[in-house]
């Protein structure tokens, strides 16, 4: 085994020694840790420090990557809000960072930034699909690099390989690039009337990957790929040239009727999975009012641990914020970005790995500690995890390996040790380890343990990765049915009721949210695509699928908070009854913001009463959830979109999607005039849904 | 002489005795009926029976050699005492018999020599005279002849009297002309021979070669009929008939000593100075129908009345024959080579541009011709009639005008169309691709930038040049500046494209890798206004040499590079020019890649030919491609080795375009002779994206066209483009009868774009002769026109037959011409006499330079890509050049008259002619030799090359120095001259006698034995009148 140290450790200060906890080997202490003793302790043995970081001094350190890869099939307002964008982008980055830049269009173009006195740039054909080899044949990258003239002195250069034509430190190139980008033109071609410019996406992304693979394999790289609208041409393409005929919808996929989806969708995986294998990660930016393809691209940034940013412009401040976002720092000055991890799951021998859910792709490495059980993406006991930001999580199954013959021990403990081998945005390469370990419960006699020790915001949210994981593949349908039937076998195992008498059902105080997590989880656009194009709800299941688990939780159900007189602004029900006309919500969706004037309110706010100075307190009151606003977008990637709204509002639907329908034109009645807005659904309301789920529960049918 | 081929066909088929003819026949001529032809057969036309029954003895011919020697000795026996006939009449047949005979010196009378040799010489220099026989000025002695009188005089020459063709032996019962006695001729040959007239009288000299033992002939009245006889048109030669075969036969048995004396035969010099003096400096009027142009090399004034000048058209013969058998009995070719562009002098009239608004230009409804000349206004104006299918059309209403009492509309001489040959339409949208306006044409530089090109300094060459010559891009008329566009391309194995678009600081370079399938990557900014685009353009220029200087790429693609300027074009749907600059075999991996095939083992092969294909199939779709786009190819060449032109070239020449070759390009040393090139291509006159439809009057059509052309059909004659310097020759034949009354009327219609981008139809019309006497028809011929059609069609048929083949094809239709002739048109004389035509006396020598060039015979020191070059070049020239490129100009220098402007007379092209003591200049259109004898004047050489001596000359320079003296004033003056109005800049080299590169210059002197095979211009002469006996008998 490798150095891995764990406070799980067993100790053997006097012969410096220690046991490995997972393999119990036993392994003497390195050179450096000869004086450890019992005082002394390395901070790895300290139980306080779940987690150590190392850094390794090997190998050469390789810069940062960022290779810009630009559609440039857009509006005039948009390319030169985009293109200010990029400029920004360039003062952000270390000095040393290498960047490339491919232009897209009808061709694609690979700049070449290390020309002096003449832009040059290769340019390809979009319409044709090129193997790796080609693409790197074509950019001359596998040649050996250019000899030097024999008038002309070698110049030491720090990279001195052939990609570094391509790929140029920001410091040298700097004017250059951002001229470049100055000078940057819509695509030439005429787009006659009726027609979709053509979009070269496929092969962009393809030459982006290629190049990578050619230069800087096995290294963290970032191809960051800005789309205007979908790809229309070559490998790739998602729709065709003729405005008549729209995008696929979900309704086509369902008929089969999506004749790109099937190829597009195998031509942008092969890329993900390249890329991904080389530790590259591809980042989209699609802004276009229209679906830009992403049901067919987001395996490039699912696998790769990218960013997907959708918008509707790239001249909104939603895209430029966001992007801004990337190139945030921590308080160290690096940017909160890692490349190319490895993430390599240890159990001790109880515990197997049934699979990962989250930015990562296999590795492939079998191991007495992986399942024969996948569960996400399994088999492997070991990830590749191209791109890592602070928030960036995996969720990982274990399965309890029955041992018939040898019972787990009373008071042991699972321990579960988790490497990570990454590329720090400071180009350093670390290793990051955390161990855990859980005590050990009998099933049968310690179910209280269990229960007590159940995490249910925790379970909500790795179900629910699990259950998007399925619907990426399965019919919407049976992902619900299947969430249904787990529920269910959960609340009868851990539900105190007396058979077939739903009214006796309980669930203790661990569990009690947890059904309501599933019901809104039910109503997710993570599972029903009803009203969402499939781009959006491809856009949803990516952020579901990385987030951490308060972010995840918002997106299960959203937060809503109520502004009123009545004292200081409180969390309220996600319930229809919320809604009431002197209140002022605040709902965060995690991708929505959504403010919301009750009916009287916005009355209020007509009249111009916060304008008077003798209601400054009305005023305060409308200031308040802006600025809780404004505190949930500063922190939030990526940027919400920003909806103030009131009653009566169109984009008050966003809020009315959301809320439990407790009140609806069926039940209007039966709930009395003053409290709540009806919800013009049939959905069923939580309590219908929780009325269900306790006959269901207790019934010995199940 | 059954059928050959229809009109022009050489007699292809008909294999000749001795010369071992395989079948063969190239392309057009395919008439299968030829084969088996008996050699040697005219068909008689006359009531001569002409058709001796010995003539008709296949049996009778022995291959040559002794045999035939033998037999004409036995021959020329007989014949004084049969026939005392008068001078044939102009059209009787030709005499059948040939009562050559090599062996009637005893029968000369003349007090020669008894050498033969010099007998030999002054026989035939006295038939040289003959040479100007016909109709020309009065003899200077004996009854004046008009043929009519001459044939008066001598009657018709009735009593067919069989030659016989037994070997010894026969006599021939009435000797026709046979055996005249020259010597008799009062007339001293050189007399004639200087003052260029001979009459008719001086007429046939002949010749009785060697004396044959026992010969008796009767002095007397051959050397009457010698006087009398031949009014005909025509130079008649005889030559002594032991002449063993053609020029490879050399070997063969008798008398190579017997020279024949080259003062003698027919000379072009003289032909040519002799047209200069009669018709130079004079206005030439166009307004009749079939009349013959001066030459190509005579310099006058061309007034377009009705037909178009001869700078346009020029025809192989102004007047047609009526009938279809006629043609394929006279075997003369009916064709014209249109240079549709020619430059015309500036003392001439431009064309006149008709524009008749939206309606377009009047045509007729059914065969589509152009209002011209040539249509009949009838019943009072309100119709006319097609002067070419005939059909009667309404004259539309915006078009009527009265008509006057000859029935001439009134405004006759206001509308170019009624009274010019030659006018241009405007164009309607009709005319036009997809019914838009064409946009202005665009020229695409396309630069090698390969290691090579950079290092020998010739890409910094071509941008510095650029920077001047795009100021002088060629505009309408009119117009402040050139409405072209253009774009630059660099490339290597890759391609580069350059956007320079005028608001951009500095360009931007677009590197295309995938050649497999290449693409334009820009749109906007490719294809700009020189104008304004100006600074970016410069800045580029300046740093391509730069930008390459250390690229260490030698290999080329080239297809991708034509298909790039192609598919530019397309995009900027725009016609247009390359401009490609390029210097090795393609070998990188690409469409178009050619491997090193030149193989000096296929030389003298069947395969052969093999080397003038293209070696790759890629190269033809692209240049259809590029014509289907108005997208033309201009190549130059700076091939070190061989790159293979055959494949190279292919497409420029399909697409209009030029090539120009540039061996072991040497920065110093040639760049002049390619930035003369260049210059002038850039600004020459051009039309893109052009038809050419050629219609006739019914009875004829055109069948087949040779030239810088694509035929997607059988009629449209497609160009990407046509310059000022390209010709397009087209072979007609019968359809029908043609009459006397309406002759043969051609109309050529050119549709075209200008360098502005605007549409346009170039009209030329020209109105030919018919005549269903043979005698016109040969008197109507033009040698140089002729030459141009056989090079151009032997040089096609290069691609598909064995050289040999096509030699004989040649050598048998020259023979079979003038053996038609003489049985049918010349008067009856001796079978030893060589009667040509006037229009045709200086055919022979001209065959033999063609028969001769490098393309058609393989020599070892001209290279394949030379070969398949020279070929080409050919392939578009018009009627001038070719004369030139196959008898090139020799002119002595050192009896340069400093104070004159006048050129020093050519002379002929022989190592004789040159002497130790002088400096000679000698210029074929591409290259240029300056010879300097052993003894030149120390002054003269002073003088021009400012160096002491004749050994301190260097050969190495392909400049004179410009030195104030006079004598280099005047050969700069000189060369300048005959520079001008050549399409290609001549390459001069210094040779010195005695020199290893003299043997090169030695191929030029075109009238003598070559090196390595090709005879002299006296044995061609020899073999053209064996074979011409070996029809006759």
């Amino acid at each position: 085994m490798v150095m891995l140290y764990g406070r799980k450790s067993q100790v053997d200060y006097r012969a410096k020694l220690w046991a490995c906890n997972f393999c119990f080997q036993r392994n003497q202490f390195p050179p450096a840790y000869a004086g450890i003793s019992e005082v002394n302790q390395p901070a790895e043995l300290m139980p306080q420090f779940s987690t150590v970081e190392y850094v390794i001094q090997r190998g050469a350190q390789s810069p940062l990557i960022f290779l810009y890869v630009v559609d440039t099939c857009l509006e005039e307002d948009d390319l030169q809000a985009l293109k200010e964008s990029l400029q920004m982008s360039l003062s952000l980055l270390p000095p040393d960072a290498l960047v490339g830049l491919i232009t897209f269009g009808r061709m694609v173009q690979v700049h070449e930034l290390s020309c002096e006195g003449i832009s040059k740039s290769y340019v390809f054909r979009g319409t044709k699909d090129l193997t790796a080899k080609q693409i790197q044949d074509m950019l001359g990258l596998t040649k050996p690099a250019v000899p030097v003239h024999p008038a002309r002195p070698a110049q030491p250069q720090e990279h001195p390989s052939i990609s570094s034509r391509f790929l140029q430190p920001i410091h040298k190139i700097d004017m250059n690039l951002t001229d470049l980008l100055g000078e940057l033109q819509r695509d030439p071609w005429p787009v006659p009337q009726g027609k979709r410019p053509l979009r070269s996406t496929g092969v962009a992304l393809s030459i982006a990957v290629g190049l990578l693979e050619g230069t800087f394999p096995n290294t963290g790289a970032r191809i960051m790929l800005f789309i205007g609208g979908p790809p229309t041409q070559g490998p790739g393409m998602v729709v065709g040239d003729e405005l008549k005929v729209p995008i696929r919808s979900w309704h086509d996929i369902e008929k089969d009727n999506a004749r790109f989806m099937k190829k597009a969708t195998k031509h942008y995986e092969m890329l993900a999975n390249r890329a991904a294998a080389n530790g590259h990660c591809i980042d989209i930016y699609a802004c276009a009012l229209d679906q830009t393809g992403l049901l067919e691209m987001k395996c490039c940034t699912n696998l790769t641990g990218g960013h997907m940013v959708m918008g509707d412009s790239f001249n909104t401040s939603l895209f430029k914020q966001t992007f801004q976002r990337i190139f945030s720092k921590d308080f160290n000055g690096n940017f909160r970005m890692a490349f190319g991890a490895t993430l390599e799951v240890k159990t001790s021998r109880e515990l197997k790995v049934a699979g990962a859910i989250g930015p990562c792709v296999s590795l492939n490495v079998k191991g007495p500690c992986v399942s024969e059980n996948e569960l996400g993406v399994g088999g492997t006991s070991q990830w590749k995890i191209c791109g890592l930001d602070p928030t960036s999580t995996l969720g990982i199954y274990f399965e309890v390996v029955n041992q018939h013959n040898a019972p787990i021990p009373q008071g042991g403990r699972g321990a579960i040790q988790f490497v990570t081998h990454y590329q720090h945005s400071s180009t350093q390469r670390r290793i990051r380890v955390t161990t855990i370990a859980r005590n050990w419960a009998d099933a049968q006699s310690q179910l209280k343990h269990i229960e007590a020790a159940f995490d249910q915001e925790a379970a909500a949210v790795l179900m629910a990765r699990l259950g998007v994981f399925r619907a990426e593949s399965e019919e919407g349908p049976d992902v619900l049915r299947w969430l249904d039937r787990q529920l269910i076998r959960l609340c009868q195992k851990f539900g105190q009721y007396t058979k077939e008498d739903p009214a006796s059902f309980r669930l203790s105080d661990s569990f009690s949210l947890y059904p309501q997590f599933m019901f809104h989880l039910r109503r997710s656009p993570f599972l029903q695509v009803f009203n969402n194009s499939p781009d959006e709800s491809s856009y949803y299941r990516h952020h579901f699928a990385r987030q951490d688990l308060t972010q995840s939780l918002i997106m299960i159900q959203p937060i809503l908070y109520s502004y009123s007189f009545h004292g200081p602004p409180e969390p309220v029900l996600l319930d229809s009854s919320s809604i009431l006309a002197d209140r002022i919500l605040l709902m965060d969706t995690f991708f929505q913001i959504v403010i919301y004037l009750g009916e009287t309110i916005a009355q209020w706010q007509k009249a111009g009463y916060q304008d008077m100075p003798e209601y400054e307190n009305f005023k305060h009151l409308l200031q308040a959830p802006l600025d809780d606003a404004q505190e949930i977008l500063h922190a939030r990637f990526p940027m919400p979109r920003y909806i103030n709204t009131e009653h009566g509002g169109s984009q008050a639907r966003f809020l009315l999607s959301k809320v439990n329908p407790s009140q609806t034109h069926n039940n209007l009645y039966a709930w009395g005039q003053e409290t709540g807005a009806p919800i013009l659904t049939d959905d069923v309301s939580l309590q219908v849904f929780m009325d269900h789920l306790k006959k269901l529960a207790v019934s010995s049918a199940c | 002489m059954s059928q050959q081929g229809y009109v022009a066909t050489p007699p292809y088929s008909q294999s000749q005795p001795g010369i071992g003819l395989s079948p063969p026949h190239y392309g057009h001529y395919g008439d299968p009926s030829h084969t088996g032809s008996p050699p040697g057969m005219m068909k008689p036309a006359g009531p001569l029976g002409a058709a001796a029954p010995g003539g008709m003895l296949p049996q009778g011919h022995p291959p040559h050699g002794p045999h035939q020697f033998g037999q004409n000795g036995a021959h020329a026996q007989g014949p004084p005492l049969q026939r005392f006939p008068g001078p044939p009449p102009v059209n009787s047949a030709a005499p059948s018999y040939a009562p050559y005979s090599p062996s009637t010196q005893s029968s000369y009378p003349s007090p020669v020599s008894t050498s033969s040799v010099a007998q030999l010489g002054t026989q035939l220099s006295a038939m040289h005279v003959n040479s100007y026989g016909t109709g020309m000025a009065p003899p200077s002695q004996g009854p004046p002849g008009p043929p009519s009188a001459a044939a008066a005089f001598q009657g018709p020459s009735r009593s067919p009297q069989p030659s016989i063709l037994q070997p010894g032996s026969q006599v021939l019962p009435p000797p026709p002309t046979a055996l005249n006695g020259p010597g008799a001729s009062p007339l001293p040959p050189s007399t004639h021979r200087q003052d260029g007239l001979p009459g008719p009288a001086p007429p046939n000299a002949q010749y009785q070669p060697p004396p044959l033992p026992g010969q008796t002939l009767g002095p007397g009245y051959p050397l009457q009929q010698a006087n009398y006889g031949p009014q005909m048109a025509g130079a008649q030669l005889s030559y002594p008939g032991g002449f063993p075969g053609g020029p490879a036969q050399m070997a063969g048995p008798p008398q190579p000593q017997k020279k024949l004396d080259p003062d003698s035969i027919p000379s072009p010099i003289q032909v040519i100075e002799n047209d200069r003096a009669t018709r130079g400096g004079q206005v030439y009027t166009t307004n009749t129908r079939g009349q013959i142009p001066p030459l190509v090399t005579t310099d006058c004034t061309i007034q377009d009345q009705g037909n178009a000048s001869p700078r346009y058209i020029r025809c192989t013969t102004y007047c047609f024959p009526c009938t279809s058998d006629m043609a394929k009995q006279a075997q003369i070719p009916l064709a014209a080579i249109i240079k549709p562009f020619a430059t015309i002098p500036s003392n001439e009239t431009p064309l006149y541009l008709v524009n008749h608004g939206e309606t377009g230009p009047v045509r007729c409804n059914r065969c589509k011709a152009y209002m011209c000349p040539f249509m009949q206004f009838i019943e009072g104006g309100r119709r006319y009639q097609c002067g070419f299918c005939s059909c009667v059309n309404d004259v539309p209403p915006f078009y009527f005008q009265h008509l006057d009492h000859i029935g001439r509309r009134l405004d006759h001489y206001e509308k170019p169309e009624l009274s010019l040959g030659s006018y241009e339409y405007v164009a309607t949208l009709d005319y036009c691709r997809k019914n838009k306006p064409p946009n202005p044409p665009a020229f695409i530089f396309m630069i090698d930038v390969s290691y090579s090109n950079i290092k020998n300094g010739l890409v910094k060459l071509i941008c510095e040049e650029l920077k001047t010559v795009l100021e002088k891009l060629p505009k309408e008329g009119q117009e402040e500046t050139s409405s072209l566009r253009v774009g630059f391309i660099t490339y290597n194995k890759v391609l580069h494209f350059f956007n320079v678009k005028s608001t951009l600081a500095r360009p931007q370079m677009m590197v295309v890798t995938d050649v497999s399938e290449v693409f334009v990557p820009l749109l906007d900014g490719f294809l700009v206004s020189y104008q304004e685009s100006q600074s970016v353009i410069h800045n580029l220029l300046d740093q391509i040499p730069e930008m390459f200087a250390d690229s260490n790429e030698n290999e080329t693609v080239f297809a991708p590079v034509i298909r790039a300027g192609m598919e530019a074009l397309k995009a900027a749907d725009c016609p247009g020019k390359l401009f490609i600059f390029h210097s090795s075999l393609p070998t990188a991996e690409a469409p178009g890649k050619l491997k090193n095939r030149d193989d000096k083992k296929l030389m003298n092969t069947d395969k052969e030919k093999i080397l003038f294909q293209p070696q790759t199939n890629v190269y033809d779709p692209l240049a259809k491609d590029c014509v289907a786009h108005g997208c033309c190819v201009t190549l130059f060449l700076f091939p070190s080795q061989y790159v293979d032109v055959a494949s190279l070239g292919l497409v420029p020449q399909l697409t209009g375009g030029t090539l120009y070759k540039y061996n072991n390009f040497q920065v110093h040393l040639d760049s002049q002779q390619f930035l003369n090139d260049l210059r002038n291509d850039i600004e020459k006159k051009i039309g893109f994206d052009a038809i050419m439809r050629v219609r006739t009057s019914t009875g004829f059509r055109a069948t087949d066209f040779f030239g810088g052309i694509y035929m997607n059909n059988t009629t449209d004659v497609e160009m990407a483009a046509i310059d000022c310097d390209k010709a397009v020759t087209v072979e007609f034949k019968h359809d029908d009868k043609l009459s006397e009354d309406s002759g043969a009327l051609i109309q050529c219609a050119v549709l075209y774009t200008t360098v502005s981008g605007q549409r346009r139809l170039r009209i030329h019309n020209l109105g030919l002769n018919c005549s269903s006497q043979l005698a016109d028809l040969y008197k109507s011929c033009e040698t140089d026109a002729l030459i141009n059609f056989f090079a151009k069609s032997a040089f096609k048929a290069v691609l598909h037959q064995p050289l040999k083949v096509i030699r004989e094809i040649l050598v048998n239709q020259t023979a079979h011409m003038l053996a038609c002739y003489r049985k049918n048109c010349a008067s009856p004389s001796a079978a030893s006499q060589l009667i040509l035509p006037d229009s045709m006396k200086v055919l022979p020598v001209y065959m033999n330079c063609l028969l001769k060039s490098c393309v058609l015979l393989s020599r070892p020191e001209s290279s394949t890509d030379e070969r398949a070059y020279q070929r080409q070049l050919v392939m578009t020239m018009g009627v001038a050049d070719s004369q030139l490129f196959f008898y090139p100009q020799l002119r002595p220098i050192h009896t340069l008259d400093v104070k004159s402007t006048t050129l020093p007379a050519a002379i002929r092209c022989s190592e004789s002619r040159l002497s130790e003591e002088g400096i000679f200049l000698l210029a074929n259109g591409l290259n240029m030799f300056l010879w300097l004898g052993v003894s030149s004047p120390p002054e003269l050489i002073q003088g021009i090359f400012n160096v002491p001596s004749f050994a301190h000359v260097n050969t190495d320079i392909t400049l004179l120095p410009e030195l104030g003296n006079p004598y280099s004033q005047t050969l700069r003056m000189i060369m300048g001259i005959i520079q001008q109005k050549r399409p290609y800049s001549m390459k001069l080299t210094i040779v010195k006698q005695r020199e290893q590169p003299e043997m090169v210059f030695r191929q030029f002197l075109v009238e003598d034995k070559g090196l390595y095979g090709g005879s002299s211009y006296v044995d061609f002469l020899c073999c053209v009148h064996k074979e011409i006996c070996q029809l006759l008998n």
